[in-house]
Formats: C-alpha cells, structure tokens, sequence
C-alpha cells in the first residue's frame, strides 16, 4: 500500500514527487513512457515568466509568481542551469499602447517586481535586432530562462534519491476505490493501490480526473511548434523577447536558451490527438514569418531542428490545484499549460502540504534537499578537467563533438538513480546529439555505451523508448 | 536491329549512349564523345559487369572491429552480383586481416577471389 | 607548453596527404590530431570502389586508399595522435586538445592545417515537417551502421537527396537486403555523380524522382511512412502531387557542410558561399600560417583532388615554417568570376608567391551544356578550355601559369568566366 502514487513523470509530477520526498511516506510515481520528462515538459519554451501575463487573482497568477521567486534558489540547490535574462514584451504599434500598459498593471497587480516600461530608444540598446516598428516594451527584468529537461530531471533524481520510486512503461488504465479509502490503480503492468492520487497526466489529466470528479473538464492539446537555432545564432537577442498581442494576433517568442542556442516559437493549434507531436510546414512557416514581425533578421537559416510540443489547455484556461471533493484523497494538478514551467515548483509544493495535510505526514529528517547534476566538463578549466580525466579516463573521451560531450559524462547520464535509458535521454541530459549535426557522427557511439553499460545488445538500444530500436537486424540477414 | 540507351560511367560526363544491335551483336554505338564510351556501350549490352563491395563479420579483433570490408578482387557479371552477396552471408573471418586476404574464392562459380580491403588486427 | 612546427588537425585523407607533403618538403616536426580510434577518416567507412583513379591509376575502394596514405605517414615516423580531439585553435596557433590518457593539453604550433573534413546537413536544417521518430539518418549515419558495425537500420527505405553517399547507400542497403523504394531530390538536377546514378540507382531498379520532396514524416516510435511531393521551381511543393511510400526508414543525403568550428574560434574569415575558409595561392586562411585543405576549406566529390588539394597545403606549411612569415605584400589579386560560378578556392592570387603551376577550382550554381571556360589576366584571354557540360554536383579546375600571370608585371585583375561556346 503506497501513501501516495502520482501518475505522470512530468515535470509538475516530479516536482510534487521532490517536495513529498521532505516527508516519511511511500510514494510511487508511474509513467507511461521510458524517462521522465518526455511530454509537454520536454517541449516547450523553456521560460520562467515573470508572472506579468496571468489573470490577476488565478491560479495561474499566484503559482507562476511563486515558482518565479522560487526558481533561482531552486536552481542552486538541485543544479541545473537557470538565467535570468529578463524578457521584453514588444509593443509594435503607437495604437497598442494601451495594451501595454494593462499588462504593466496586471503584472503589478500580480506582484511582479522590477516592472518597467521602456521606450524604444533604450529598446535598441538592450536589443539592437529589434524591428524598426517597435515603440516600447515591457521589461521584466525576472524573467528567466532553464532548461527544461535538466529541471524536471534533477526534480525526479532528488525524489528518487529521498526514497520516492519510480516506474516507467507503465500506464495508468483507470482509477477506482475499495471503499475503504484506498484507489486502486489498474495499469498494464498491473494494481496498484494507494492511499491518495497525484493527477498530474498533463494532457491525459482530464482522463483520470472526470473518473474521480462530478464537475467534468476537457483538456485540448495545443500544439506549439518550434524552431532551435544554432550555436551561432548566440547573441541575437539578450533577453526572451516576446510580441504584445496586438493587430496580428498573437506573435511568437525569440529567446536565448541556457545552452547558447536561440528558440523562436510557438504556434498555438489545437488538436485532437493527444501524442500529435508533429511539426508541419504551415506551422513552422508560421514561426518564421511571426518571428521576424519583432526582429530583423532573425537567422532561421540556422535552425538545427524543429520540434512541437502540446499544451494541456483546459477549457477554462486555469490550472486546477485541488483535492477532489467527491473523493477525498485524489489531488488535481491538472490543466497544467503555461505559465506551467515556471509555476512547477509552487503546484509541487502545494500539492505536497495537501498530500500531507490529508495524511498528517511528518517530516523526514533525512532528507536531503539538494543534488549534484552531471558534471558538465566543457565548463570547466583545464585544470579541473585534467583532474576529472585523471580520475577517469572516460572524462577524456569526446563522443558528442558538436557540444563536446564527453564518454564519462555519458556514463554518468546512464548510471545514475533514474539513469538514461534511450539515445533521447542521453540527449536530455548531457546534450549529446543535441547539436548541429543532430546526432549524426555520435548516435553510433552513443548507442555502444548504452548497450555496453546496460547490458544490452546493441539491436535492443531505443531512440526514445518503445519499438523506437535504431537498428532492425544485421548486414545479410534477409539473405 | 533494336536499339539500347546507356549513359556512359567512364567519366563524370556521363553522354547519352545509343547502341544498336541485331540479336547479340553491336551495330553501331553513338553519342560517345571518346573511344571510352564506344568500349563501355560494347560491354555493358553484352556482358555487363561490377566490381561488388560488402563488407563481413570478423571475429577476435584486438581493435574491437566488427566487420571487414571486401570486394571481388576483378569485375563479376552484373546478373551474378546478388548471388554473390548472398554467398557472403553467414562468412567470418578470423582477425588478423590484410588488404588482399582472400575471404571467399571463387565466389558463386565466377572465378573471381572475394579479397579484404581493409587491415584489422 | 608543447611545439612543434606543423600541427594537422584530423587524419582524414587531407591530414595524411599533408603530413606526407611536409614531411618530403623537409619538415620533421609534425603532429598529426585525429579524433577517431583510427586513421583515414570517412574513408574507412567507404568501402566502395571508384578511389584513386587520378592518384594511383587504379580503382581502389575506401579504406584502401586511406591505408596507402597511413603507411607513407607510417613509413615516415610522423606522430599521430588518436582519439585525440581538438577542443581549441587560438589565433596564436595555440592547439588545446585532449584525449584519455594525456588529458587535456596545449601545443604551440608554427603552422596548422585544417584538415577537419565536413559533416551532413541534418533534417533538422532541412525543416522537413512531421514526427521525429528512430528511423532517420544521415545517409553517413547509417554508412557507418551497415559498414562498420554490421547492422541494417531499417527494412523498407526512402532516400532524401541524391548526393553522392545517398546513391552508394542506396546500393549498399540493397545488396544487404534492404528494399529502397525511391530516391526523391529536391532540385531538377542530381547532386551526385552520373555514374553513381547509374550503377547505384539504375542497375537496381530504383526510381529517382527529381524536383521531389519530403514533405511528411510519419511514425511516433519508428518510421512508418513518408510523404514526397513534386516541388515547383522555388522549391514549394505543389499541392496534389503527394505520394506516400511505407516504409521504416528514411536516409537524408542533402549536402554536405565543411565543419569550421575551431576555424571560426580562431578567427578565421570563412567565406559564406562554401563555408570554408577564404584562403590565398598557398591555401593559406586569413590568419598567417593556418592552412586548410580538403572539406573543411570546400566539399570535393572526389578523394584525389582532395590528397592534391591537401598535399599543397602541408608543402606550404612546411615552406612556412622555414621562411617565416613571408613580408606582406599588395600582391594578392582577388580572384573574380561571372557567368554561374559560385566560387573559386583560392580566392586571391598573389603572383610572387604561387607555385608554377596552380590549381584554381570552383563549382558553377546550375547545369550548363556546350561552355567555355575562360580566365582573362588584366582583362586579357590567357586560358580557356570547352565543357560540354557543367553541373553543380561536378567540382570544375583552371591551370593557372606562373609565367604567364607574371608577364603582366603587376596582375591587376584575374577573372574566370563561363561562356557560351
């Protein structure tokens, strides 16, 4: 009997794992996919909003603006990268004035610090590829930028690390009750039974909360499709810079990344399949003609890939934080779209206290609040690399020569709680095939240690899981 | 008289060839620009032939090598070059290898020696 | 610190040739820096034949013409260091490189050559929509795969692109037992050579279906289908010609890009139609004393040019490091050129310091039939010579005399231009 399962490896569901792990309870996190983040989590645009844009009086205001203010420390003690570059929302036209400044208020309201309207002449400072239409901006000097794979994956390593366990290629079918306040979880892999329920399914959560809730909700995936530029397209702008809807509509955002590349996204179009993750050429027409209504010149020529990524928009576009009414003990955390990301560890925390409000947990006094990320060596001096290789070799070892990462970083992906299993959570979380040649020269490489390190055959190494196998057979068998 | 339309590989020119033929026998070649494509459009209507490439599993390689790579070590007939790479099937060889080594000879009745063209150790 | 007076950076084709240039130009003092476990480069996992027809008189597959190149390297005790990956190139020709048992380390060189080679344009640079599920490679990638590890990547293929390694996969993943269906190019022409059309495509029955593109990409695990789509003349699909092909795997052979890194880390001027180095008469970058031979200065399609190409080189660096820093002169002549080229390596010409007989090569941006290739000194007709028919996929040279440009006295314009025969 668990005390808690959450359904959903996101990066909401890893942080309500990291912040239930502070307490002594059995909890179980399952997940329908090989790794941890491979959702709306892995795909999307890897922002911290400052918590200007929000309803003032929603949910979405008051997590977005916690988990902003929480984010840097957070940054610190789990290791991952965070940047507060600011952000710039861009005002295109004398007559959308106004606009900007309600969103000012808003953001006011909401109690964001550090707000201000600039105009166009210190504009061109801060970005000098600002289109020659811009009049002024918001500046939102907390805003920030993470990367999104190494924040959910340092979440969920912390959980893990704090007793919190994890199954994977599990898939939660249905959610019932023995009547005696316990669920009962029927998954593929078998029953689950558990004293309470995290819904944190993402676009699935609907599914789980309608079985478990009078008031039904319906969550639409969105889809949002993006552009990764090149290592040297670094510079074209300092802060993420944002369109102010306006005469267009609504633009799409070109921002730097915490690995040096520039994002430019997202188109917004609802779907029907919840696992449409592709991209289409309308789509990704869009982001360029959008993109360059801000900026001049954006350098789409070095676009090293494109990928789209589904919203969890619930109709009512609110994030839903509750425990279910009908069924104490069930928790939502559900509708979970942007500002999603930068809200994560404020859902995850709230959950958590509900969790244990609902169970009179205790505090653990052996946890341990802070991890160690994999060691990112292209950062470090040669001393301090010398050192590292001399302690193992591995460290010496270019596989990924695009963003130089070494074998030894790549074993570590791999062994560590919660390990990399596939190429993609190889690429996750030490970037190698993140590059410009995209994998090219190091997925051979990539999937000889994999199988080496988990003692597979390399025909069994997976790009993401599932039968996404890399290769089918040897040279000749057919013959 | 039938007519067959080449195009030339003895060179990156690549000319539109023209061989007429009565049965088995060559007429007359055009479009060549050099004698090359006269001596190509000749062979290739009448008995066209490949160098085939493939490589095989080697085992005990110091290096780790998984494979060797192999040609035939002189053109085969072209009809032939499927039968010979399913002779290569199922074929290992025993590392050290040199560039020359014959693997398989004789491939599929050609007379022709399958070689190794690489150096694993 | 460490020095020595040549440092190459990769032991490909370009690397080896160069070392063994320097090395019978006089220079004993040469490091070769491979990143791979073994010499040769790209060469090893090239196992067809068709090497070596200009260098050696013969046909020789791949890794036998690496092999020729290892053992003259071999023969003449030049170091090499594998496994060993450059991380670093100052402008001071300071080389930081590292590998597993010496770490990372610094090597102040009196010359370098760029001899990096060039990787594959990714379908990610391509923005070809659809699912990004396993099942689609470079057609290097899966080269490499099939090749040197023994495996088959996929069943049921698709092949993006015509270029050279596409056509060979197409072969090679036939012969293996694979099924390819089709080969779709995107431009009405093919980027590869003709006789690789015809013995890699033409002898197996497969289509090439040119001024075609992938324009979907199915499968959310692994490949199940793509889309190809006839394109118009600027490259848009044209709605209503769709075809969807089954299959599990699609191969990507749409070009080829030097890789410059550590030559932009340098600052070194790279010039944006090759993406490789501007360099002069002596292959020499923008930075004194750094030479680049082989893919990383242009894509080649044949290996020859690339060992003539990069045996220049290292002479010149040897040269270098004996006679110094040659003073600066005016000399240089930009080369220019009209009439559908798109550049020339080198592209300046200093008459003093070239060599008496001197390679000019360049590539033309569309299919020509019936030119003339003309090169005018001081606006003077000092060359010319007929192509019957000229191709981007096909790398064009001129000769150019020392003699001849010298009796000009001072070259004031050099120009290479295709005209009408």
């Amino acid at each position: 009997m668990w005390d808690a399962v959450v359904i959903g490896a996101g990066v909401t569901g890893s942080a309500v794992a990291r912040y239930l792990s502070r307490y002594r309870a059995k909890v179980l996190v399952v997940e329908k996919s090989e790794d941890v983040c491979t959702g709306t989590s892995k795909a999307n645009s890897a922002i911290v909003h400052a918590g200007y844009d929000a309803k003032n009086g929603s949910l979405m205001a008051k997590y977005n603006l916690e988990g902003s203010l929480m984010m840097e420390d957070l940054s610190k003690e789990l290791d991952f990268p965070y940047d507060r570059c600011g952000s710039l929302v861009v005002c295109l036209s004398e007559a959308d004035r106004p606009t900007l400044e309600k969103l000012y208020e808003n953001g006011v309201k909401n109690g964001v610090k550090g707000l201000e309207i600039v105009e166009r002449d210190r504009l061109v400072e801060m970005e000098p590829n600002i289109s020659d239409d811009a009049v002024a901006a918001l500046y939102a000097p907390t805003g920030a930028i993470i990367c999104p794979f190494l924040f959910t994956i340092a979440l969920a390593e912390n959980a893990a690390e704090n007793g919190v366990e994890f199954r994977f290629d599990t898939e939660v079918k249905s959610i019932g009750r023995t009547g005696d306040g316990v669920f009962k979880l029927v998954t593929d892999k078998g029953e689950i039974l558990t004293k309470t329920v995290v819904n944190a399914a993402g676009v699935y959560a609907d599914f789980f909360h309608n079985m478990m809730c009078e008031k039904k909700i319906r969550i639409t995936p969105r889809k949002g499709e993006y552009l990764l530029l090149d290592h040297e397209a670094e510079g074209f702008v300092r802060h993420t810079i944002f369109q102010l809807p306006g005469k267009f509509g609504k633009g799409v955002l070109v921002s730097p990344t915490v690995h040096k590349n520039v994002i430019v996204g997202p188109t917004a179009n609802d779907i029907d399949d919840r696992e449409g993750t592709n991209t289409t050429a309308s789509g990704l027409a869009e982001v360029m003609e959008k993109s360059a209504r801000a900026l001049k010149n954006v350098p789409v020529r070095k676009t090293i890939t494109s990928f789209a990524g589904l919203r969890a928009h619930e109709d009512g576009h609110e994030f839903i934080v509750e425990e279910s009414k009908e069924n104490p003990g069930f928790f939502d955390a559900a509708g979970i779209e942007s500002p999603g990301l930068s809200s994560a560890p404020a859902i995850g925390k709230a959950v958590a206290e509900m969790v244990k409000a609902r169970l009179k947990l205790e505090e653990d006094p052996s946890f341990k609040a802070t991890r160690k990320g994999i060691v990112h060596a292209a950062e470090l001096s040669i001393e301090e690399r010398n050192e590292l290789i001399k302690k193992n070799p591995a460290y010496g070892q270019i596989i990924c020569r695009c963003e130089n990462v070494s074998e030894g970083e790549i074993i570590d992906a791999i062994r560590r709680p919660l390990g990399a299993k596939s190429l993609d959570g190889v690429k996750r979380r030490v970037r190698a095939g993140m590059g410009r040649c995209q994998a090219g020269f190091c997925s051979p490489r990539v999937m000889e240690i994999l199988a080496r390190e988990l003692g597979k055959d390399q025909s069994e190494v997976t790009k993401s899981g599932g039968e996404s196998r890399i290769i089918v057979g040897e040279i000749k068998d057919k013959w | 008289m039938e007519e067959r339309n080449l195009i030339c590989i003895g060179c990156p020119m690549g000319c539109p060839l023209t061989v007429t033929m009565e049965g088995t026998e060559v007429k007359s070649v055009t479009g060549n620009t050099c004698p090359r494509g006269d001596i190509y459009a000749r062979k290739e209507v009448t008995n066209p032939t490949r160098i085939v490439t493939s490589s095989v599993l080697v085992t005990g390689s110091r290096t780790g090598a998984k494979t060797v790579s192999v040609k035939t070590a002189s053109d085969v007939p072209k009809g032939k070059i499927f039968e010979v790479v399913r002779a290569l099937k199922g074929v290992t060889v025993e590392a050290p290898v040199k560039i020359g080594d014959v693997v398989v000879s004789n491939i599929s009745g050609t007379g022709v020696d399958v070689i190794a063209t690489k150096e694993v150790e | 610190m460490e020095q020595y007076n040549v440092v190459i950076i990769g032991g490909g084709p370009a690397g080896l040739a160069a070392a063994k240039a320097a090395y019978d130009e006089g220079e004993r003092s040469i490091l070769i820096l491979e990143r791979d476990s073994l010499l040769g480069g790209i060469l090893n996992q090239c196992i067809h034949n068709g090497f070596g027809l200009h260098t050696f008189k013969e046909e020789l597959t791949g890794p036998e013409y690496a092999k020729r190149f290892e053992d003259e390297v071999r023969a003449r005790g030049i170091e090499c260091r594998l496994n060993t990956m450059v991380m670093d190139l100052s402008s001071d020709k300071t080389v930081t490189a590292m590998n597993r048992t010496d770490g990372m380390f610094q090597i102040r060189a009196k010359a370098v050559v760029l001899a990096m080679g060039c990787r594959e344009r990714s379908r990610g640079a391509l923005n070809i929509p659809g699912y990004r599920p396993a099942g689609i490679y470079s057609a290097g990638t899966a080269q490499r795969l099939v090749n040197i590890e023994g495996y088959m990547p996929g069943r049921k293929v698709v092949i993006l692109g015509s270029g050279d390694i596409g056509l060979i996969m197409a072969r090679r993943m036939t012969l293996e037992g694979a099924e390819v269906q089709v080969v779709a190019e995107l431009m009405p022409y093919s980027g590869g050579l003709k006789r690789n059309i015809v013995q890699c495509l033409d002898d197996y029955g497969i289509p090439l279906k040119l001024s075609h593109t992938v324009v979907d990409i199915e499968g959310k695990e692994r490949v199940t289908g793509v889309t190809i789509a006839e394109v118009d003349s600027k490259n848009k699909p044209i709605p209503g010609t769709e075809e969807h092909y089954d299959c599990d795997t699609l191969l990507l052979s749409c070009g080829l890009i030097p890789e410059n890194e550590l030559s932009r880390g340098a600052g070194v001027e790279i010039s944006p139609v090759t993406n490789g180095p501007k360099v002069n008469e002596r292959l020499e970058t923008s930075i004194p004393g750094v030479f680049a031979a082989g893919n990383v200065l242009h894509v080649h399609d044949l290996v020859d040019y690339v060992s003539e190409e990069a045996a220049d080189a290292g002479r010149n660096a040897a040269a270098y490091v004996r006679e110094g820093n040659a003073p600066e002169t005016e000399n240089g002549t930009a080369v220019t050129f009209e009439g559908g080229i798109r550049y020339t390596v080198p592209s300046t010409v200093d008459t003093e310091k070239m060599k008496d007989l001197m390679t000019v090569r360049f590539r033309v941006g569309s299919v020509m039939k019936d030119r003339i290739v003309k090169v005018y000194a001081n606006g003077e007709e000092i060359f010319k010579k007929k192509r019957r028919i000229m191709a981007p996929g096909e790398m064009e040279e001129v000769l150019l005399r020392k003699t001849e440009l010298q009796k000009f006295g001072g070259l004031k314009t050099l120009k290479i231009k295709v005209e009408e025969a």
